[in-house]
């Protein structure tokens, strides 16, 4: 079989008019989709773009609400994960779907014994891993127990137990994001190998350099829609990262040149490593200044999230952060009240996870982090909850929060209204230094430019402001300098005024930019 | 994003749901062991309630159960199940023997705090080694909280049989406390008000000092920073930590508070009904205090709610049991679907309520 | 102490160690499949009463085996809809059902024989009666080998007999089968079976059947077997041994033998010795009865030998997010 796409042949693949929602939040709005057999195709979007909710419906493994799968050409409800199977399916999930403690050949049947007993089904898929191994430089110890195997083989088990069960159709979701650079070359060199050998791949990734080497065609999702299908040799990194950022209204923020002070924040060499070994932040090095907004821009999961977890406590790193001047401990046990104490307010990425509790009311969640201020506590047993009660109505009413319902629980606030309330919590403090991830993901326009104005407010108000978005547009339009970082390092370091997306868009993809 | 059900639902009619099934279970088993469950109600009404002889007992039952109770609605708060309520309570009663023993006391009023210490402190040290492996090992609380109580059994089972049984007794118990360590029971609390109270019934000034703890722990959980701390580490683990709560520190006041509590019921039914410390003195309400939690929704007013309620079906079985053919043990039954039906099946319950109001909503827009 | 005493102590050890196996290896696979169960007691206590009254009323043992059997199937198929169909809290589920075992046993028995909550005793085929082995007379006069063989190894009834071969059984069905490959996974990582295209919620169920078949055996025997019927609480916390057994025995069936044997030995002393003396140290009995937790919580602690419980033990599977 030829490796390209033939204009005659019937797809591998057929989506058509793909819809699913969970709850309120649409994840997938009418979606269609063809891949052709013996092709390499990625699919790049954002994070919560809709792309792994996609892929599971294709595997069976989530039910679509709309819309009609054809596999060979021949339609297919796929209506669970063993029919996707029988249907030549395989999927590598980016969270592996393995028994630790079972070995290699006992996860791969797993589901596809050959009898009651395990003996012969063990004894026919030692041969096959033989076989698999030998055609796709697919090398596992066959009886190691998975919990001690490194993730790069723990994603060959993964492969493995797709091929064993003769998928024709492998798509795999995110699989370098815990790989090392020599694991994904050779992933990549066995993916090639698959393709030579008839096998149709799909590539879920946010990863513009890994689509640009290996895929033959490529679609872009945005916000739960697939917004366009290209063929990699006719498109560019650039115009690829403008496809997933998206183009918003622009919002033209009126703000003053800034007029940075003293060093408020000096970062120096600072690393941190998951809990599965892998060092998410390699050595970072930066500075903000007082009445300075530094934009962090980069693709989700190059160590953004990790930057602002050691610096608001809620993650160990290691390296030297100071805060004007003083050094800050990064083994602190309380230290997300030593941040605090320090002088950094930090508005969470994830607000809903970290920066409130959903069921506490808004007052309660006014005060999460500052509860232990004297302006909390009535005597020195108890909490004054009718003072924050007030002060939250005042500050409810300031940041325009609706309902301005202080007992209502956060839950019941829209995305924009949980953030303001969030917002008001960490700027109504005066930190010298504010961190922030992602401002106004899951906000409503009019909100933005809300949080926009309040931010450079707070810049001119003499603080100094670390600011992580993936939104290339609010990078650009607030920040007074840019750093982008990829891979857990700072690529390099622009003006806005000295650059745009597409120069951006390069250097997000680990392409151009010297290192800082 | 806006609720399925309102507020008073899932506060009220959800447990209103599911204890009218446990209810209408036990009638049919009442049924089916040929007895009638409608009088049998009435009996057990006019035995729990129908003099003061009988609210005696029903406020003496109900004492234990809001201290139990609301030992295992303080773990709640902090999403610790508290399984050992009943071990804590055991070695509370210790703590009381040993302090109504070991001084010659002049007056209760001097006695009872010392030994209400005395009890929080041992309940709170039972629960505290469990917590602390819970904490920094990641021990399974339920697991070795019920290893603690039957280690704590065998503990008292000694103490009482080899050192602290009076010499010459047969009876695996300490000898009977001094005068001065002996409550005032509601009888004697309401005659000064010229309100006549049976002077046998068991029900003792504890009961207000439950009462006095259901404020408490209204406020510690309500109204202090700890309490504050208590239910954002319960609700959500990652946003503790965001907000520099340290999940150590939680897990041990929480049961320390709950172990204290569970502890303190040894001065009702020890100091203020028994006397002397004896062999098996909780008698289960160490475990009845996860049905009074889970039904009164782990708030302090449900749990002297459910506590009241547990203290009338304990109160009302023991009286079936004597003028009826059914045992007391139908009380065990009906703890036993209070517990299925409001903690373990309540999606049972709350899956088609929920629907049921969504569809009244859809209909109404 | 002399031989014949040893024999005696290791005899009583056998039986004593017999439910509390039967309950363990029942806990093992309810636990392996991510089904956490602290309700062995009440499925025993189930079973012991109804084992017990069902051999009474027909005078068959078997006819007992069979109802205890079926009534500890109904508080695990209880317990089975409570974690696995509405997804609630196993170990509030598992509570329940001590207490729904301990209630209704006792207003059962009270209605059905007014005996003050207890069975009529068992007589003649209404018991497991013991079974001499072969030879088992003949071999006696050789020295040490026969009082052995004759004293310790035969002359047990059928359930403890049952209960030792379980243990090549259960290991057999859980490491050599398709079956139990399943039942293993389900209990690590229920997405991994779920994403292989096998029914997470019928690998669970299964496990809690057979769960609650060697519940019911662990009862028939205590009420059938080791004594001769049924009284109130005649389980006496040995599900909770049981449970302490399977953690000391980390999951593993030939372990959960060793664990049940050394707990039943611990009861087995503590039977027959109040006090025991140890050159000067007396151990008081009390210590025998509460061993078996204290190695259970220093097991938990991870400081001898970790014990890891399955890794998704007590979450319900919840596949959409």
């Amino acid at each position: 079989m030829a490796g390209a796409a033939g204009g005659q042949r019937v797809p591998a693949i057929e989506l058509r008019g793909i819809s699913k929602a969970f709850g309120p939040v649409q994840a997938n709005r009418d979606i269609s989709l063809t891949v052709m057999p013996g092709t390499i195709h990625g699919i790049v979007g954002e994070n919560g773009a809709g792309k792994s909710t996609l892929m599971s419906i294709l595997y069976g493994f989530y039910k679509a609400d709309a819309g009609e799968i054809r596999i060979g050409g021949q339609p297919n409800q796929i209506s669970d994960s063993q029919a996707a199977i029988r249907a030549g399916i395989g999927m590598v999930f980016q969270h592996f779907k393995l028994v630790e403690p079972f070995s290699v050949l006992e996860n791969v049947i797993l589901g596809v014994e050959d009898g009651r007993l395990l003996r012969p089904s063990l004894a026919r898929a030692r041969g096959a891993l033989k076989r698999l191994a030998e055609d796709y430089e697919l090398h596992v110890d066959p009886d190691a127990r998975i919990e001690d195997l490194g993730v790069g083989m723990k994603q060959r088990v993964e492969i493995l137990k797709a091929l064993y069960r003769q998928a024709d159709i492998l798509i795999l979701d995110e699989p370098t994001g815990v790989l090392t650079p020599a694991e994904a070359d050779h992933l990549f060199r066995i993916l090639e190998n698959l393709k030579s050998q008839g096998k149709t791949i799909i590539l879920i990734t946010h990863k513009l350099r890994e689509i640009m080497a290996i895929t033959d065609t490529v679609s872009v999702m945005r916000r739960g829609q697939m917004v366009a299908t290209l063929e990699t040799a006719q498109t560019s990194p650039g115009e690829l990262a403008e496809l997933m950022v998206g183009r918003k209204v622009l919002l033209h923020m009126d703000k003053k040149p800034a007029a940075p002070g003293r060093t408020v924040l000096a970062v120096e060499n600072l690393r941190v490593t998951d809990i599965d070994g892998v060092e998410r932040l390699r050595g970072v090095s930066l500075s903000v200044r007082a009445g300075e907004i530094l934009g962090i821009a980069g693709v989700a999961g190059n160590g953004q999230s990790q930057l602002l977890g050691v610096l608001g406590g809620t993650l160990r790193g290691s390296g030297t952060v100071r805060i004007e001047g003083r050094e800050i401990d990064l083994a602190a046990r309380d230290a997300g009240q030593s941040r605090r104490a320090a002088g950094i307010a930090h508005v969470p990425e994830d607000r809903q996870r970290e920066g409130l509790v959903m069921e506490f009311l808004a007052w309660e969640n006014m005060i999460f982090g500052y509860h232990h201020d004297p302006a909390c506590q009535r005597n020195r047993a108890l909490m004054d909850n009718a003072a924050i009660r007030a002060m939250t109505a005042e500050r409810m009413a300031r940041f325009d929060v609706r309902p301005p319902d202080p007992d209502l629980p956060a839950r019941s606030f829209s995305g924009g209204n949980q953030q303001k309330i969030v917002l008001a919590r960490e700027i109504e403090r005066n930190p010298a230094l504010l961190i922030v991830g992602q401002p106004t993901r899951g906000v409503d326009i009019g909100a933005i430019e809300f949080i926009h104005q309040r931010l450079i407010a707070l810049r001119d108000a003499g603080a100094a402001i670390l600011l992580v978005s993936v939104e290339l547009d609010e990078i650009l339009s607030l920040s007074d300098r840019i750093a982008v970082m990829f891979d857990g390092r700072i690529m390099g370091e622009r003006r806005p005024e000295e650059t745009d997306e597409k120069d951006l868009g390069l250097m997000m993809a680990g392409m151009r930019g010297k290192a800082a | 994003m806006r609720d399925a059900m309102p507020k008073w639902a899932d506060l009220v009619l959800i447990p209103l749901v599911s204890l009218v099934l446990a209810f209408g279970l036990s009638a049919l088993v009442i049924l089916a062991i040929g007895e009638d469950p409608v009088a049998a109600v009435r009996m057990m009404v006019s035995g729990a309630l129908g003099s003061t002889y009988a609210w005696g007992y029903t406020l003496y039952y109900a004492t234990n159960f809001i201290f139990t109770g609301l030992a295992v609605a303080v773990a709640f708060q902090a999403r610790l199940f508290n399984i050992g309520g009943e071990g804590q309570a055991m070695l509370g009663g210790l703590g009381v023997a040993l302090i109504c023993l070991s001084l010659p006391w002049p007056h209760w009023a001097l006695a009872l705090p010392a030994a209400a210490l005395g009890a929080a402190l041992f309940g709170a040290a039972w629960a505290a080694v469990p917590a602390w492996l819970q904490a920094t090992r990641g021990s399974h609380i339920v697991i070795t909280t019920i290893m603690f109580n039957f280690i704590a059994a065998a503990v008292l089972n000694y103490l009482l049989v080899n050192v602290m049984r009076p010499i010459g007794s047969m009876d695996p118990a300490t000898a009977k406390f001094p005068s001065g360590t002996h409550l005032p029971s509601l009888h004697d609390l309401l005659a000064p008000f010229g309100i006549a109270f049976s002077r046998a019934a068991p029900a003792n000034i504890t009961f207000l000092i439950a009462i006095a703890a259901c404020v408490l722990v209204w406020l510690i959980v309500w109204r202090t920073r700890l309490g504050y701390e208590i239910r954002a580490y319960g609700q959500s683990e990652p946003a503790a930590i965001y907000a520099g709560i340290r999940p150590v520190r939680i897990v041990m006041a929480a049961m320390l508070i709950s172990g204290a509590l569970a502890g303190l019921m040894a001065v009702n039914n020890v100091m203020g009904e028994a006397e002397r410390l004896v062999l098996n003195a909780v008698e289960g309400a160490g475990f009845i205090g996860i049905a009074v939690a889970l039904m009164g929704r782990s708030h302090p007013f449900g749990v002297f709610l459910a506590a009241l309620l547990f203290g009338f079906l304990y109160q009302g079985g023991a009286e079936l049991a004597l003028w009826t053919d059914i045992p007391r043990e139908l009380i065990v039954v009906i703890q036993a679907l209070v517990i299925l039906f409001t903690g373990a099946l309540d999606n049972m319950v709350r899956m088609p309520l929920e629907r049921l109001f969504l569809a009244l909503r859809r209909g109404r827009a | 102490m002399d031989f014949a005493t040893v024999l005696q102590i290791l005899d009583s050890t056998v039986r004593l160690a017999t439910p509390l196996l039967l309950a363990c290896l029942a806990g093992l696979f309810s636990e392996r499949a991510g089904i956490f169960d602290i309700g062995l007691e009440g499925k025993m206590l189930a079973s012991a009463f109804f084992s017990a009254a069902v051999a009474a009323v027909t005078g068959s043992v078997w006819l007992g085996l069979g109802a205890g059997i079926a009534a500890s199937l109904v508080m695990a198929a209880i317990h089975g809809a409570a974690s696995i169909s509405f997804r609630g809290n196993q170990l509030i589920s598992g509570v329940a059902i001590n207490f729904l075992a301990a209630g209704l046993t006792v207003v059962i028995a009270q209605t059905w024989f007014s005996q003050g909550g207890r069975t009529p005793s068992l007589i003649g085929a209404a018991r497991f009666e013991p079974i001499t082995l072969p030879l088992a007379e003949t071999l006696q006069p050789v020295p040490i080998l026969g009082p052995i063989y004759h004293e310790l190894i035969s002359g047990h009834t059928l359930p403890v007999y049952l209960a030792f071969a379980l243990v090549p059984v259960s290991w057999w069905v859980l490491y050599h089968t398709r079956f139990g490959l399943r039942l293993r996974a389900v209990g690590e990582s229920p997405e991994a079976l779920d994403t292989a295209g096998v029914s997470v919620v019928a690998t669970r169920y299964a496990a809690v059947a057979i769960c609650g078949v060697l519940c019911g055996i662990a009862g028939a025997y205590l009420a059938t077997a080791l004594q001769a019927g049924f009284v109130k609480d005649m389980t006496a916390g040995r599900g909770f041994i049981a449970l302490a057994a399977l953690i000391f025995a980390k999951w593993r069936p030939w372990q959960a033998l060793g664990a049940t044997l050394l707990f039943g030995f611990l009861q087995a002393i503590a039977l027959r010795y109040q006090n025991i003396d140890l050159g000067g140290v007396v151990v008081p009995v009390q210590v025998m009865d509460a061993l078996p937790y204290v190695l259970t919580v220093v097991i938990l602690a991870g400081f001898v030998g970790r014990a890891i419980p399955p890794r998704a033990g007590g979450e319900p599977y919840v596949k959409e997010r």
